[in-house]
């Protein structure tokens, strides 16, 4: 186990350093740049602009210079926000994210899990088919659809809740089951079918023509396996919700890290983008990684194969 | 465990389906909407673009079932062209996304080692990159076809399809029946093929069914960034989305792409179960 | 856990929140409070007055800081303001401004003459590379100090006389330098706190930042919360101080105008950014006081890309112009109470309207595609109509997608494209058909006519004309009213012509206003001082 996790750390230096040169150049392929305004700048002044962060260098130097400064963890400033660094900026950010992202991420377990094993459980009766048709809801109502129809039933009709904001405990809850509902129905499907193989597998039917109680194979032995395809899921499914999710952050005026994320792309903000990039880098190697450390936990074999 | 358990060549058929009647349902509603998306605007007597402007949003009517959109347009012909394009887009990007997340996943799991450490690295690498900048750098580079939609979802949906397989592919290895596979000297594309492939399918299914409709979401996504479905052309995430925001004042533009949205997606799972069933490598009794 | 029992856990929990939903909403609170609560679109992108170029960040400086003359919220006539009086040379190119001897920055320092010079020469300096300023450009020498031509500021047309008395020298007599004055661009800063924060050509310098910002206007940075509130407090050394009747503004960067509605309707807001059209029906029945449709010195349009066929041709250009039933669009996909436009500068800018119109005449348009050799449509390749993406943008492409097949019988390609690459292929030329706006930096034809200047920058439709060009020096260098407005009217009539721009309908700023907000008066520059507003509360309240 630790030596996959030195062996993980020391792959991700290159990793993070591939994923940083080709979003520089990525970014500096793509059309329009951050000082294009509704209103034309004048070629003298965007010239003076693109001096003032060294853009009128060559690449490669430009180049060498952001390495040079990542090097000392300096992102830059940005371009759209004068007076701001870029790590002043994702770290403002990062506690709305967070919670919302771990609340949601308790919902969809909540949910989804226990959802899951229930439907396996009832396969092809009635209670199989009820979950999975409100799992497949979830999917189906995407945020953008789910936030505006929740904030009608519980914020314009009933009242229960504030229809924006991030200060009350009761701000979080629509927010959150919206973010959460949907990855309760993926956790949903994906629990029950791998709960559906195992309880097909042989050790299972031995364990229980043995006599077991089903109560306790279905809990050690099944979830186990079950939960296999459900934890490769939630690697990227964590890191996603970590760094936010434009649409509801948009929808509930939340001050999380998706708008940034989005607005630096569509801003051409080069090191912002770069920022936002290296940091959801980040987490998806350390939530990737932290996957595979679970599943070589629920499956002992796979340890050993791992070398 | 005895080799010979594992069904090798399943029989995909009527005969095969006949034990599932939900599938059977299933199948023959989805079929339908694929008929009325195709033949459904040939004869209608609107079109999907001209609209009576002085209208604007009506409720549904004798003259137009569905209702009309903002721009007087006869929603059950837009919700009909939509159709055709948002089952189109969605079936070729999930397939692109399985064919090449299934391949991956399968090689990196089987070899393990540095060429899976590789594989799985260049993953997260394509995880990481800005998906907006690579979309505008798509529709700048390649123009603005169809094609390059599909190509732009199937890119990033087979990532986590990859990861699944590979994370499946690792653990079925070690199990008894593909360790004397190999030890009988079975070559590799068999072992893939006969003994892999089918212990699979389940997660794979599972999984397909749930891109399709993240497939159809992200081509709405995509449009805004000025990718595919052009207007004023419809698909269902362009129609939904533009029903989202006016959930409460014109209900109706939400309401009727949403269904053939939903039921489509309802078909599917059902199929996609059945398949599973059917496909179970260690036949089928329920449990 | 049976259905009964979850049910009597929704109806206790029912109870509960509605118990707590009686509380007083926000604003009930902040009008008690003398607090405007702001919906202000997105989050400002800095507070510095010389890097500002948004809408937004204006809203929030126009609390902040104060420039040498302002502009009457009723009737936008200039106002003195930093300065209190000014004479002008008989050339017209020499500015002479008294300082309010009041005049005082947040910290209680006198506003000083050589402040202004300090600004105007940070604003100039190539270095800070700001991108609005051009418009001190009228100053003698400016231009050339901005482009690095000249290191010398002395050579640029500001001198102070003594602390209270400021020379501003133009290189040419400008008719509208008094309006341009008005705008934030010629907004002081304090160099004394410039200074302490750093280099005061450094674009990150955290001079802006609450504490450290130093302003001259009405208010006081207090606090700045990013992506969530910027809040500004009445700022007590105000040279009139008194006057100000709000105690504190907050600005929210709310981006999506549903959720401003929501927020509004909830009380969560007095003032809203716009509002969402498919909402105006449900305010206009239900709450008819709160809803305001002000008309603003804009004009959304198509422009013509000039340079290829079969749009190289007027007559086609006009066709196009003519096919347009713009009363539809305003009447049916806007429906906020634009005005359909014919013609380019909006009607009575500074007392000018275009003597001449374009017309709604689909009969006459088919007539001049025939004679342009494509009779019914025939022969006419395929055009595109490139927008960026947004939901009215694609609405209005549509309805004239659908009016040019219908009447022309031409074939039209829409293609809306992400913000920054739209004005990547506007600047490239990348386009035949492109959807545009423009809003009136002041309140005065030129800045409307002068887009179309060779000199302009912001003409991508590749037109110019030689008579266009006189005309508009003329009207530049006139003093007389009505010689600019008859120059004005030939080079208007000259452009709706020659229609390398097809004018579509004139702005409107569609608001969500609390009944209580009072001292905001609707102008075409959407232009309210904030020491003007207050609440009309219970008992004193004002007709």
């Amino acid at each position: 186990m630790r030596q996959l996790l030195l062996r993980r750390l020391a792959q991700a230096i290159p990793t993070i350093w591939v994923i940083a040169t080709l979003t520089f150049v990525l970014l500096r392929l793509a059309p329009g740049g951050p000082f294009d305004e509704e209103v034309e700048v004048p070629d003298e002044i965007r010239a003076q602009m693109a001096a003032h962060y060294g853009l009128d260098q060559p690449l490669p130097l430009q180049y060498l210079r952001f390495l040079g400064n990542l090097l000392r963890g300096d992102l830059g400033p940005s371009f759209k926000y004068p007076g701001w660094n870029v790590h002043e900026l994702i770290a403002q950010g990062i506690p709305v994210s967070l919670e919302l992202g771990l609340l949601a991420m308790i919902v969809a377990f909540a949910l989804g899990i226990p959802a899951g094993i229930i439907a396996a459980l009832c396969h092809r009766r009635i209670g199989d088919s009820a979950v999975m048709l409100f799992a497949l809801l979830g999917i189906c109502l995407p945020s953008f659809v789910l936030a505006p129809l929740l904030l009608l039933v519980f914020s314009s009709w009933l009242g229960w809740f504030q229809p924006l904001g991030w200060s009350t405990a009761g701000d979080r809850v629509l927010p959150m089951l919206t973010l959460g509902l949907f990855y309760a129905a993926y956790i949903a499907r994906l629990s029950r079918s791998g709960m559906l193989e195992v309880l097909q597998q042989d050790y299972i039917r031995t364990a229980r023509a043995k006599g077991a109680s089903e109560h306790r194979v279905i809990l050690i032995h099944a979830t186990r396996t079950a939960l296999y395809p459900v934890v490769t899921f939630l690697g990227p499914a964590f890191a996603g919700v970590i760094s936010g999710s434009f649409v509801i952050e948009t929808i509930f005026f939340l001050p999380g890290l998706g708008t940034q994320f989005v607005n630096a792309a569509l801003n051409r903000d080069y090191t912002m983008v770069m920022g936002t990039v290296l940091f959801y880098a980040a987490l998806i190697l350390a939530f990737n990684l932290l996957a595979d450390l679970i599943q070589a936990w629920l499956q002992p074999k796979t340890r050993d194969a791992n070398r | 465990m005895p080799i010979d358990k594992v069904k090798a060549t399943p029989r995909l058929g009527w005969q095969s389906l006949r034990g599932h009647p939900t599938a059977l349902i299933a199948l023959a509603v989805f079929l339908l909407i694929v008929l009325l998306c195709l033949l459904g605007p040939l004869f209608a007597s609107q079109s999907f673009a001209d609209g009576d402007l002085s209208i604007g949003a009506t409720p549904p009517s004798a003259n137009h079932w569905f209702g009309t959109d903002t721009l007087g347009r006869d929603l059950w012909v837009r919700t009909l062209y939509g159709g055709r394009i948002s089952i189109a887009v969605g079936f070729a990007a999930s397939l692109v996304a399985l064919g090449v997340g299934l391949l991956y996943g399968m090689i990196a799991g089987y070899a393990g080692g540095r060429l899976d450490a590789w594989m799985m690295r260049f993953v997260d690498v394509l995880y990481a990159l800005p998906f907006i900048i690579i979309v505008i750098l798509l529709t700048v580079i390649l123009g603005r076809s169809l094609l390059l939609l599909f190509i732009a979802i199937g890119l990033v949906e087979w990532l986590t399809m990859a990861r699944i397989v590979r994370g499946e592919v690792r653990r079925l290895k070690q199990q008894a029946f593909v360790e004397a596979a190999r030890a009988c000297g079975a070559k590799v594309p068999r072992i893939f093929l006969r003994h892999l492939l089918p212990n699979l399918l389940a997660p794979v299914i599972v999984y397909t069914t749930l891109t399709i409709p993240a497939v159809m979401l992200l081509e709405s996504v995509l449009s805004f960034l000025g990718l595919g479905v052009q207007p004023p052309m419809s698909s269902w995430g362009s129609l939904i989305k533009e029903g989202a925001e006016r959930l409460d004042v014109y209900p109706w533009m939400l309401l009727f792409p949403a269904l053939f949205f939903a039921t489509t997606l309802l078909t599917l799972n059902f199929l996609g179960d059945a398949l599973r069933d059917i496909l179970d490598p260690r036949g089928n009794d329920g449990a | 856990m049976s259905v009964r029992f979850l049910l009597t856990a929704l109806f206790a929990l029912c109870l509960l929140t509605s118990g707590c939903s009686q509380r007083e909403r926000p604003v009930d609170t902040a009008v008690r409070d003398g607090i405007l609560l702001v919906g202000n679109g997105t989050e400002p992108a800095t507070l510095d007055p010389h890097l500002a170029v948004g809408v937004t960040e204006h809203e929030i400086l126009r609390a902040l800081f104060e420039g040498l003359v302002t502009r009457d919220g009723r009737d936008l006539s200039v106002r003195p303001a930093v300065a209190q009086s000014w004479t002008i040379s008989d050339d017209g190119k020499i500015y002479t401004f008294t300082l309010d001897p009041n005049a005082r920055w947040s910290n209680g320092d006198p506003v000083t003459a050589s402040d202004f010079l300090f600004s105007f020469e940070r604003m100039l300096n190539p270095r800070l590379g700001s991108s609005y300023a051009k418009m001190l450009h009228p100053l003698a020498g400016a231009a050339a100090y901005n482009r690095g031509e000249n290191t010398d500021f002395s050579r640029v047309g500001v001198r102070v006389i003594d602390p209270l008395t400021l020379e501003l020298r133009l290189h040419k007599p400008l008719a509208y330098f008094l309006d341009l004055l008005a705008h934030g661009a010629w907004y002081p800063v304090h160099p004394p706190s410039v200074l302490a924060a750093g280099d005061r050509y450094d674009r990150l310098s955290r001079w802006t930042r609450p504490g450290k910002l130093v302003g001259n206007g009405p208010f006081q940075l207090s606090e700045w919360r990013l992506n969530a509130l910027v809040e500004v407090t009445r700022n007590p050394h105000f040279r009139e101080a008194e006057a100000t009747r709000l105690n504190a503004i907050r600005f929210f960067p709310i981006a999506s105008m549903d959720t401003e509605e929501r927020a509004f309707r909830s009380g969560f807001l007095h003032l809203t950014h716009t509002i969402p059209p498919h909402r105006i029906d449900w305010y206009q029945n239900n709450r008819a006081d709160a809803i305001h449709f002000d008309t603003y010195l804009g004009t959304y349009y198509y422009t013509l890309n000039v340079r290829q066929p079969p749009l190289n041709d007027p007559r086609v250009r006009r066709a196009l112009a003519m096919s347009i039933d713009r009363q539809a669009i305003v009447d049916t996909i806007l429906r906020a109470g634009q005005k359909p436009a014919f013609h380019f500068t909006p009607p009575m800018t500074a007392g000018y309207t275009s003597p001449y119109q374009q017309t709604f005449d689909p009969q006459g348009a088919r007539k001049l595609l025939a004679e342009a050799g494509f009779a019914n449509g025939t022969g006419f390749p395929e055009v595109e109509v490139l927008f960026n993406t947004s939901e009215s943008h694609r609405e209005i492409a549509v309805a004239i997608q659908q009016m040019w097949r219908r009447e022309l019988g031409i074939r039209v390609r829409l293609h809306n494209e992400e913000w920054k690459v739209y004005l990547d292929s506007r600047r490239a030329g990348r386009f035949e058909i492109l959807r545009a706006g423009w809003i009136g930096d002041y309140n005065d034809p030129s800045t409307f006519l002068e887009l179309f200047t060779r000199a302009s920058g912001n003409n991508p439709s590749g037109w110019s004309h030689d008579d266009y060009e006189k005309w508009l020096a003329a009207a530049r260098a006139s003093r007389d009213p009505d010689e600019r407005k008859l120059l004005f009217g030939k080079a208007e009539t000259l452009l709706l012509q020659e229609a390398p721009v097809i004018p579509l309908y004139f702005y409107v700023r569609s608001t969500l206003i609390d009944e209580r907000v009072r001292g905001r008066h609707p102008n075409v520059l959407d232009f309210h001082p904030w020491q003007a507003i207050y609440f009309a509360t219970e008992g004193s309240d004002e007709p």
